[in-house]
């Protein structure tokens, strides 16, 4: 009989350890996954995480490696704030959508002026068109009590129909020949988000990502409001004695991760995606919620995370390619690694006793 | 006929509408009921409907189909119970899994089913009470799981208000610790909730890609799963409000696809927003109003259960 025993502390062992551990479980089930699909299991593994790295066109795929990392890390260290108090924002998709569509908007208004000045704004309308977003469910939940999981997530469906609506109608392409999607921003050398240091992937929402790692950091560890925000979300009694305020704490949590979403939407469009349309968005809201929990919602963790997030990408693009393994594998292996990562997560919190426990 | 809409049409629909909405909340409310909260229902009602279609048409039946959708959506919800009861992991975190997962899962074993048209669900034969006027078409017009689906809610409401497993249950869901000192099995009881309420969420979606839709796409719930999480608030955890608010939601559904149809020169886009905008809107009213009120919610919800502690 194996008993469990809460630790008083979670173990700092394990809890470096589990990611570790879930990554490697992972591969192990993913492996069976794929042998079911008929697809030979350690070809595929090696497909998805070796090839990207160290194969023969690994030189393109290592840049690829930070294009998609980047907004995954952004919107994931944004997320992991929230979460460590206990601030559930979901809707991170639909922030992102909303950055995006602020920062096009901007560059598409001025279009063709060329400006020092407008990327800039982009990157400010881009912040601001999340941190609304994410706002309103903090608003809600300040003023009526309202779930920020429901509101912020019914906000993802609103915004996608947003979405839809401006890419065929306001933000359409005049000069589109009737298709749907915006102006391409790639060729406007103004609002472009171009590749900083050719081959490398490196845009300026990789260096946003960086930034908000080392920001996050510096303020969950180092700052007060950080230490606020932990103790809301491990002891909410406790925090409420210590003078925290939950208001100000959900704005700030929701706000904050919206602007970063909101970021990392501007900076794709502008740059690897380089239009609107009305599916330009590929999911990272909702990926960059693994990221922040195999990160152990810690900065440095999110961004390993994120690039290991970023890897499955583009093993599973290439798994596709090669292997003609479907897309939607990536998303059942991605979704698999939470769960392993969730259930091991038992071992930092409690000690398994085997034989009999003492009550 | 109001303004290009037909009133009785519109009720009708409505009914059908709502329904997978309706079961999902329905199996949720009971899970919560007993203290879990789990927000995979997205991914087990995603899972349920292509289980169910892919069920469906490999067998031809679709009663086959929905207990297909039924049990997949229950093994899910299995798996959520593992890790939440077993593991003791987060249930928002896991709920989030489940539902990410779920709509992996489904993509996945839905692409051989893209295109395919299922077996037809037939019609519940009323004989001559389906062609009265106003009430036949409203009242007996509909396919056998619309009635199957008020019959689950009608016999939860009293399962819940009558039944001595179901007052177990909600000791369960408002104080585990006192209901395991007085002996109650908590973890079992959870976990029996949660999969009845995945077997629900299953035949919710397999009502999708069966009879409403009906064809299986890619993400094609579209966030009922979410909607029924907010009925399931909305209802203030009483079955019979379930009902009200899933046919309200229902209601806007089938308003929204008919005004589409009528031709309005209201942006299509902005039509497939209302459900949504409305969703949070009602969750605000709610919220606001219950402010003050005795709390709603069972007490231990979203709480793990550990024995020793």
């Amino acid at each position: 009989m194996i008993t469990l025993v809460k630790r008083p502390m979670p173990s700092r062992f394990w809890s470096f350890t589990t990611p570790v551990l879930a990554v490697i479980a992972t591969m192990i089930a993913g492996g069976v996954l794929f042998a079911i699909l008929g697809k030979d299991p350690v070809a595929a593994i090696k497909v998805i995480f070796y090839d990207p790295l160290f194969g023969p066109n690994a030189a393109y795929f290592r840049g690829q490696l930070l294009v998609k990392a980047g907004p995954l890390i952004l919107i994931a260290a944004g997320l992991a704030v929230g979460f460590r108090a206990g601030i559930w924002n979901i809707g991170a998709e639909g922030q992102y959508i909303i950055g995006a569509l602020a920062g096009a908007s901007v560059a598409l208004a001025a279009f063709p002026a060329e400006s020092h000045w407008l990327f800039p704004a982009m990157v400010v309308a881009g912040a601001l068109g999340g941190w609304i977003w994410g706002m309103i469910p903090a608003v809600l939940r300040v003023l009526f009590g309202t779930s920020e999981i429901l509101v912020s997530l019914m906000l993802v469906y609103v915004a996608q129909s947003f979405l839809a609506w401006a890419a065929f109608g306001p933000l359409k392409n005049p000069e589109g020949y009737g298709f749907p999607g915006s102006r391409n921003l790639q060729q406007y050398p103004s609002a472009h988000n171009p590749e900083l240091i050719a081959g490398t992937g490196m845009h300026w929402g990789v260096v946003a990502a960086f930034v908000a790692v080392i920001a996050t950091y510096v303020l969950m560890s180092r700052h007060i409001a950080g230490f606020r925000i932990r103790v809301a979300g491990e002891a909410p009694r406790a925090a409420r004695f210590a003078g925290v305020l939950p208001a100000k704490l959900v704005m700030f949590c929701l706000g904050l991760s919206g602007a970063l979403a909101g970021l990392a939407g501007m900076f794709e469009v502008a740059g690897p995606s380089g239009q609107i349309t009305d599916s330009f968005n590929a999911g990272y809201g909702f990926t960059a919620i693994i990221v922040a929990f195999l990160g152990r919602l810690n900065a440095i963790g999110i961004l390993l995370a994120g690039l290991l997030m970023a890897l499955t990408y583009i093993g599973g693009d290439m798994a596709q390619l090669m292997l003609g393994l479907p897309t939607a594998a990536i998303q059942v292996f991605q979704g698999m690694l939470l769960f392993f990562l969730l259930g091991f997560d038992l071992l930092t919190q409690y000690r398994l006793r085997v034989g009999k426990g003492s009550k | 006929m109001i303004g290009g809409i037909d009133i009785v049409t519109l009720i009708a629909a409505l009914m059908a509408a709502s329904t997978p909405v309706l079961l999902a909340a329905t199996g949720e409310l009971v899970a919560e009921k007993a203290g879990v909260l789990n927000l995979g229902v997205e991914g087990m009602m995603i899972v349920g409907a292509v289980a169910g279609f892919a069920m469906a048409v490999t067998t031809g039946s679709p009663v086959l189909g929905f207990a297909g959708g039924a049990l997949a959506g229950a093994l899910l919800a299995c798996l959520f119970a593992l890790l939440t009861q077993v593991f003791l992991s987060n249930q928002t975190a896991t709920g989030l899994a489940l539902t990410l997962f779920g709509l992996g899962l489904s993509a996945l074993v839905g692409k051989g089913f893209e295109g395919v048209r299922p077996p037809p669900t037939g019609k519940m034969p009323f004989g001559p009470l389906a062609d009265l006027p106003v009430i036949g078409p409203i009242l007996f017009g509909h396919d056998w799981m619309v009635y199957v689906s008020l019959a689950l809610v009608a016999g939860v409401w009293a399962f819940l208000k009558y039944a001595r497993l179901g007052l177990i249950l909600r000791a369960v869901g408002e104080n585990h610790d006192a209901a395991h000192a007085l002996g109650y099995r908590v973890i079992a009881l959870r976990c029996a909730a949660l999969a009845f309420g995945g077997a629900l969420a299953g035949l919710g979606g397999a009502y999708l890609s069966l009879v409403r839709v009906p064809q299986w796409t890619e993400g094609m719930t579209a966030g009922a799963g979410w909607i029924a999480l907010a009925i399931v608030v909305f209802a203030s955890w009483r079955a019979e409000r379930v009902l009200i608010g899933a046919y309200m939601f229902g209601g806007i559904t089938a308003l929204q696809l008919q005004l589409q149809a009528a031709g309005y020169a209201i942006p299509v886009h902005f039509l497939t927003m209302a459900p949504y905008v409305i969703t949070v809107l009602v969750l605000v009213i709610l919220s606001a109003t219950h402010r003050h009120g005795a709390p709603a919610a069972p007490a231990a919800l979203g709480r793990s259960f550990h024995a020793s502690s």
